[in-house]
This record gives structure tokens, C-alpha cells and sequence, in this order.
């Protein structure tokens, strides 16, 4: 089968924009790896957070190409440089998305809410002081504060918003991020997960992680419960399981997140 | 910038609690012929505030489209309408020009068809 991505060779480049690379690439594969479910499930509108040197985006507007001929793009950066970068990516290879340069989802949170089908993130994940966030330039591309955490909670109310109920999100993440604890809070708005891929590099084990809605999870009503034994306990487990069995996996890690924050 | 987007940007400045729909001030306009999509169409149709996009279509030049929303039930037959709804939403873009808060008249400039929505320090 010949799914195109996005080639290198096409892909603009910018001394202040990130440049694909290991975090870039996994998000691609998982995206390819859950292509036929992509394809089956038709979204109508398709989003970026932070598109960067737009290989992403542009990966998965090749990927689903003609056969999702009914979807619509959109993507965003905080980053003007990037924005300008990817819409050259873009043009090489003849697709195209709606850019807007814009921190996270700003201006676009109210009518969008509950539209967007398919969602991909790769977020500021690293850990950095919390002062490097929300520098400008190619800082944004990694700066993620305390746990590299700081943009992926904030990114992540606001998917909460955009997506609709039958949407998708699929979001890159680092060992550091606790991933099994972001698990547990989505499961508490209603979303389930599954790591789609997960690949350990020299300086980093990242995990792609795709989270959906699944309507037989009882959503806090009022959100009043304090800590994550509102979901059912074998739930819980099986979502745990899943990175336990990671060999990596540092049993420490998910033993503190269970107290939760 | 499509007028898709336009129907759903919205002022994102504090305080500001009616900023739907953003206003265009045109300085340039382009058309790019794509494939039309009735699935596409049907889908979204039921999300375009209408009046909004028919103001927009008619700022941007374009004054084809019915003033008042049509019933759904046109878009599985109209075939016509349905290119004039593809046309306007997806067509034309606002390649130069900007997008002003109908609260506060703040501009948000739209260069090479992306508009800057990034907010400066005391307007977040």
C-alpha cells in the first residue's frame, strides 16, 4: 500500500522553526499506523495545534488524501515563522490546510467548539524552567515548564472543547510528562486511550497516545470529586497496564501519579 | 484565509463578549478552484452562522448566495446551491487585508492569506 507522506526534500525550513525530527516522525507513524481506522471514521474537520515545520499536517492531508476528500484542515502556530514554513511545505506538495497564527486555539475556541473530528498535537513537552515558556521563536516549539507540562494542560482543556463527540485526539508525549496521569484525566472528562506508538530514542521515550470518547464512561457530574478513584478501578488498571508493560516503564512513576496532584 | 475560517474565528480579546462575527476589510481577494465535496457541504452546513457568511461573501465580492439560510432539505437537491455554498465557503480567500473586533475595532491583520490572531500583553 502507498500512503504518502510528506518528503524531507519539500519540507521549508527557518533558523527559529523546529524541525522534524524523532517526536515529529513517531507522531507521523502512528498516524499511518491508524490510518484505515482514519479513513473508516471520515472526519469532517481536521486540526494542528502547532504545526511547526508543517511536515505533520501535511503527512496526514497526504495519508487520507482523496479518500477523505470530505475533510477540511486547519492548523495553528504561535510561531510566525512556522506558520510562514509551513504553508511552504504545504505548496510543495500541493496541499492545502487554513493557517492561523495564533496561540494554541485563541479566537477560534467558540465557534469551532465541538467541530474538530481528528485533532494532532506534538506539544512543547520538554522540561524547562517555567520561565522559558511562552518565549518566542523556536522556544516555543519545546519549552514546556514543570514536567514539560505546563502547555500540554493547557492544551488539552482546550481539546476537551474543540473536539466533537465522535472526535479523536492524538498527542506526543514524554516519559517526564507522566502520560499514564494525563490518561487518568482524560478518563475523568470521558476519554479513553491507547498508546499508538511508542519508541525510545537516546535522549528520550516518547509515547503517541490517542484519545477518544467512549460513552460508557461515567463522567464526574459536577467535577467535585477530588482524586482519580471516580473512575471505575479495573478501568483505571487497564489503562495503567498498558504502559506497565513498558519496560522502561519506571514502577515509581505511576506509583506517584496515583495520589494524583 | 476561506470564508469557512472567517465563520469560525472569533475576537479573542479579554473582556470582549461579543466578538462574533470579526469584520473584513479587504485589500485583496483570491479565488483557487478546489473539488467540490457534498458530503463536505451537508456536513458543515448545519455549523455556518449564515448571516455571518452571507456578510462576508458579500464584502468579499461575491453576491450570489440567498440572504436567508436555506432549509437543509436544498442540499440534497439544489445542485446549484450547492456550488455557490461550495464557491463562497471555500473559494474565495481573503489573501490581504484584516479581521476588526466588532467590540473594540482591534484589527487583526491577515498577510499572505494567515490571519494574526496573537493577542498583545494587556488584551489577554
Amino acid at each position: 500500500m502507498s500512503s504518502r507522506i510528506a518528503q524531507i526534500r519539500l519540507v521549508s525550513s527557518h533558523p527559529e522553526v523546529y524541525e522534524p525530527c524523532d517526536d515529529s516522525f513517531a507522531l507521523v507513524d502512528a498516524l499511518l499506523a491508524d490510518r484505515k481506522n482514519l479513513l473508516e471514521h471520515k472526519p469532517t474537520l481536521c486540526m494542528e495545534v502547532g504545526c511547526g515545520s508543517g511536515y505533520v499536517i501535511t503527512s496526514l492531508m497526504l495519508m487520507l488524501g482523496e479518500e477523505a476528500n470530505g475533510a477540511q484542515f486547519i492548523a495553528t502556530d504561535i510561531n510566525h515563522h512556522a506558520i510562514r514554513v509551513t504553508q511552504e511545505t504545504m505548496e510543495a506538495h500541493r496541499v492545502h490546510a487554513e493557517l492561523i497564527n495564533t496561540d494554541i486555539a485563541s479566537g477560534l475556541e467558540n465557534r469551532l467548539a465541538g467541530l474538530v473530528d481528528l485533532l494532532v498535537v506534538n506539544p512543547p513537552y520538554v522540561p524547562t524552567p517555567e520561565d522559558e515558556v511562552g518565549r518566542e521563536g523556536i522556544a516555543s516549539a519545546w519549552a514546556g515548564g514543570e514536567n514539560g507540562r505546563s502547555v500540554i494542560d493547557r492544551i488539552l482543556l482546550v481539546a476537551l472543547k474543540l473536539l466533537s463527540k465522535r472526535g479523536w485526539l492524538y498527542m506526543v508525549t514524554l516519559t517526564a510528562n507522566n502520560p499514564s496521569q494525563i490518561c487518568r484525566q482524560m478518563r475523568k472528562k470521558g476519554y479513553d486511550s491507547r498508546i499508538i506508538v511508542q519508541r525510545s530514542t537516546e535522549e528520550e521515550s516518547l509515547h503517541i497516545i490517542k484519545f477518544w470518547k467512549d460513552f460508557d464512561i461515567e463522567v464526574d457530574a459536577k467535577d467535585v470529586v477530588p482524586n482519580s478513584n471516580a473512575a471505575p478501578a479495573g478501568v483505571v488498571d487497564s489503562v495503567l497496564s498498558q504502559f506497565q508493560r513498558l519496560s522502561f516503564w519506571r514502577s515509581s512513576d505511576v506509583n506517584s501519579s496515583r495520589s494524583g496532584k | 484565509m476561506r470564508m469557512l475560517t472567517h465563520n469560525m474565528l472569533s475576537s479573542n480579546i479579554k473582556g470582549v463578549t461579543n466578538g462574533f462575527p470579526l469584520r473584513i476589510e479587504v485589500e485583496k481577494v483570491v479565488e483557487k478552484q478546489v473539488e467540490i465535496n457534498h458530503d463536505f457541504l451537508r456536513n458543515i452546513f448545519p455549523k455556518i452562522d449564515w448571516k455571518a457568511f452571507f456578510d462576508a461573501s458579500r464584502v468579499m465580492g461575491y453576491a450570489e448566495l440567498p440572504e436567508e439560510a436555506p432549509e437543509p432539505s436544498v442540499l440534497e437537491s439544489d445542485l446549484e446551491f450547492l456550488r455557490k455554498f461550495h464557491h463562497a465557503l471555500l473559494e474565495l480567500h481573503l489573501e490581504e487585508g484584516a479581521l476588526v473586533c466588532p467590540e473594540t475595532g482591534r484589527k487583526f491583520p491577515v498577510n499572505k492569506g494567515i490571519p494574526n490572531m496573537l493577542l498583545h500583553e494587556d488584551e489577554v
